[in-house]
């Protein structure tokens, strides 16, 4: 990604007259996707009342948003500023966290806790990369990596057990919805999730489409030409590392309102993972890939188990598929049918299969 | 009149070995200077360590400001636009989001907003493809893009590094002689370094001689020309 052509092709030919799309920068919102969006949020009404989904599948959609939520917060970090973290489930523990304690100890209201964790997550994730940041590649892989190993441990420390009663986590309720309205908690839930998400990946496109997102990606395609911009890179890298955990951090807080529960082992090294892949697989550096991935996390990974036990009973394999089977191949077929993630290859089957005009 | 820049006993450094052994030069308000030397004498060393990019001792003065220890951002904050080696594209981004990169310092935006008009006069191929992604411009389109991403920063100095590399010669002498006009029409000071010597000296008016670090030879630009030992010696041609 960060090679230069220093090849000479002729000015009127080759490679030099395709216009490729930018990231999807640019663009004006397509009417589809606010259709989407309309529909998204009129499924309570469609759904819900009509019996069509389960509270259940409620649930289900709200994590997959958070997931969302959180993938588009690495997203930023990795696609848009070529850095790596291996650890950001760390930040989703630490939002999930903040908001269970105020509800919790301090009986807030859950959706004032959502501005403090995001917050927190924010000063801890720039403190993070402030030092951090000048580890390039493996070392700040490893450094990340550290991070999400000892979170979950800082979780169970002793001395914290008043507020996060240590291994056994907190419980909290599920609000009930406001007004008296006529949905279920799951339902309203739901919205709620949705209506974060859709501001979220608003303000996400303003950062890109910002000084503050052209800086971020100068650094990534050129770290010392961006230099020579004036870009102040330490500081660029840490604000961005602060901005990507306060999106993941805001996922974990919601994540636990939905969930209804925090303990130190949901959040393990796999969470930081999970959210990675599902940014590679949904395609890094687009806004679009990050809904793929929240799917990807949410549905793949969560039904893989379930579904390798389905093929295996429905074709009758002769041979014995271990959990987790069908979650590698399809992660190995992905990545060698689209390396560029699903968003990434749908963009480039629909250049070739569009009408011309 | 003081210089624009004036360097004195530069030494540099990558890790624990030395690239610069203490380097001396100056550069005249409005004049071009160009470094020379082979590959390995210093001379892409020499802008970093201005730019303070590398580990540098030694005295930089900008305009009569000392620069040396700055942070990078800070010494282009003062008027330095850095062409850096192989053209630094930001290959991801549009034409266009290049150049607003290249606005990233200026307050000014009604200033910036002229010098775009400005840049678009010297480069009108640029214009055309304002929406293209930058990586897809042929090698001669992104050194275009380099400088004029450069002149985006309303610089006093530009320190342009090979500008000529791996270029077909038209495209050389195109941008070369744009150059010239910059230097004329903008005021715009220059520190040139070449492999292509006999290109440089045409275009600079002072010449530094580079070899493994140290200055071996300086003059005008005639004299150098005209030294046949030199030429020989050290510019192969």
């Amino acid at each position: 990604m960060a090679t230069t052509m220093t090849t000479e092709t002729p000015a009127n030919g080759g490679a030099a007259a395709e216009t490729v799309p930018l990231s999807g920068l640019r663009r004006p919102v397509s009417k589809w996707i606010w259709l989407g969006v309309i529909f998204a949020a009129l499924l309570p009404l469609i759904g819900g009342q009509t019996g069509l989904i389960s509270n259940f599948y409620f649930l289900q959609l709200s994590l997959m948003i958070v997931y969302s939520i959180a993938v588009l917060g690495l997203n930023l970090l990795i696609g848009f500023n070529g850095q790596i973290s291996l650890g950001h489930g760390a930040f989703f523990a630490v939002g999930a966290y903040v908001t269970a304690i105020l509800i919790d100890r301090y009986e807030m209201h859950y959706l004032a806790t959502l501005p403090p964790a995001m917050f927190v997550c924010f000063v801890i994730g720039y403190l993070f990369g402030r030092p951090a940041l000048r580890l390039e590649g493996h070392y700040l892989a490893l450094a990340t990596f550290a991070l999400a190993i000892a979170v979950p441990q800082f979780l169970k420390y002793r001395h914290f057990e008043p507020f996060t009663h240590g291994v056994q986590g907190i419980n909290i309720f599920k609000p009930d919805p406001p007004f008296g309205m006529p949905l279920s908690p799951d339902q309203w839930l739901y919205l709620v999730v949705l209506a974060c998400a859709i501001v979220m990946f608003i303000v996400a496109r303003n950062i890109v489409q910002s000084r503050m997102g052209r800086a971020m990606m100068a650094i990534r395609d050129q770290p010392l030409a961006a230099d020579t911009m004036g870009i102040n890179s330490a500081r660029t890298k840490s604000i961005t590392f602060g901005i990507s955990a306060l999106y993941v951090g805001l996922a974990g807080a919601l994540h636990a309102i939905i969930f209804e529960f925090v303990s130190p082992d949901s959040f393990r090294f796999e969470l930081s993972i999970a959210i990675l892949v599902g940014a590679v697989i949904g395609g890094i550096a687009t806004l679009s890939g990050a809904v793929i991935g929240g799917f990807f996390v949410q549905f793949i990974e969560k039904y893989a188990d379930a579904l390798t036990k389905w093929v295996t009973s429905t074709v009758h394999l002769p041979i014995h598929l271990e959990p987790w089977t069908i979650y590698g191949i399809v992660l190995i077929v992905l990545m060698y049918t689209m390396p560029m993630g699903i968003a990434g290859g749908l963009a480039s089957l629909w250049r070739k299969i569009r009408p011309p005009g | 009149m003081s210089n624009m820049l004036e360097v004195k006993d530069l030494k540099a450094y990558y890790g624990p070995s030395q690239a610069l052994h203490g380097i001396s030069f100056s550069l005249a308000k409005g004049g071009i200077t160009t470094l020379l030397g082979a590959n390995g004498a210093g001379k892409t060393t020499t802008l970093r360590a201005i730019c303070g990019m590398v580990r540098a001792e030694g005295t930089v003065t900008i305009d009569g400001e000392p620069v040396t220890g700055k942070a990078t951002e800070s010494v282009v904050r003062l008027g330095v636009g850095h062409v850096p080696e192989g053209r630094g594209t930001f290959t991801e981004l549009s034409v266009e989001e290049n150049l607003r990169v290249a606005a990233y310092t200026r307050r000014d935006k009604a200033a910036a907003a002229r010098d775009l008009e400005m840049v678009f006069t010297y480069f009108p191929r640029l214009k055309e493809r304002m929406d293209q992604q930058a990586g897809t411009l042929s090698g001669g389109e992104q050194q275009m893009l380099a400088i004029s991403r450069a002149l985006m920063l309303g610089p006093r100095l530009m320190l342009l590094d090979e500008p000529s590399f791996g270029l077909a010669p038209l495209i050389v002498q195109e941008i070369f002689r744009i150059m010239r006009r910059i230097n004329e029409e903008a005021k715009v000071s220059m520190l040139l370094v070449e492999q292509n010597a006999a290109l440089a000296l045409d275009l600079a008016d002072h010449a530094y001689v580079l070899e493994t670090g140290r200055v071996v030879m300086s003059g005008t630009s005639a004299d150098v020309k005209s030294d046949e030992q030199i030429r020989k010696s050290y510019l192969g041609y």
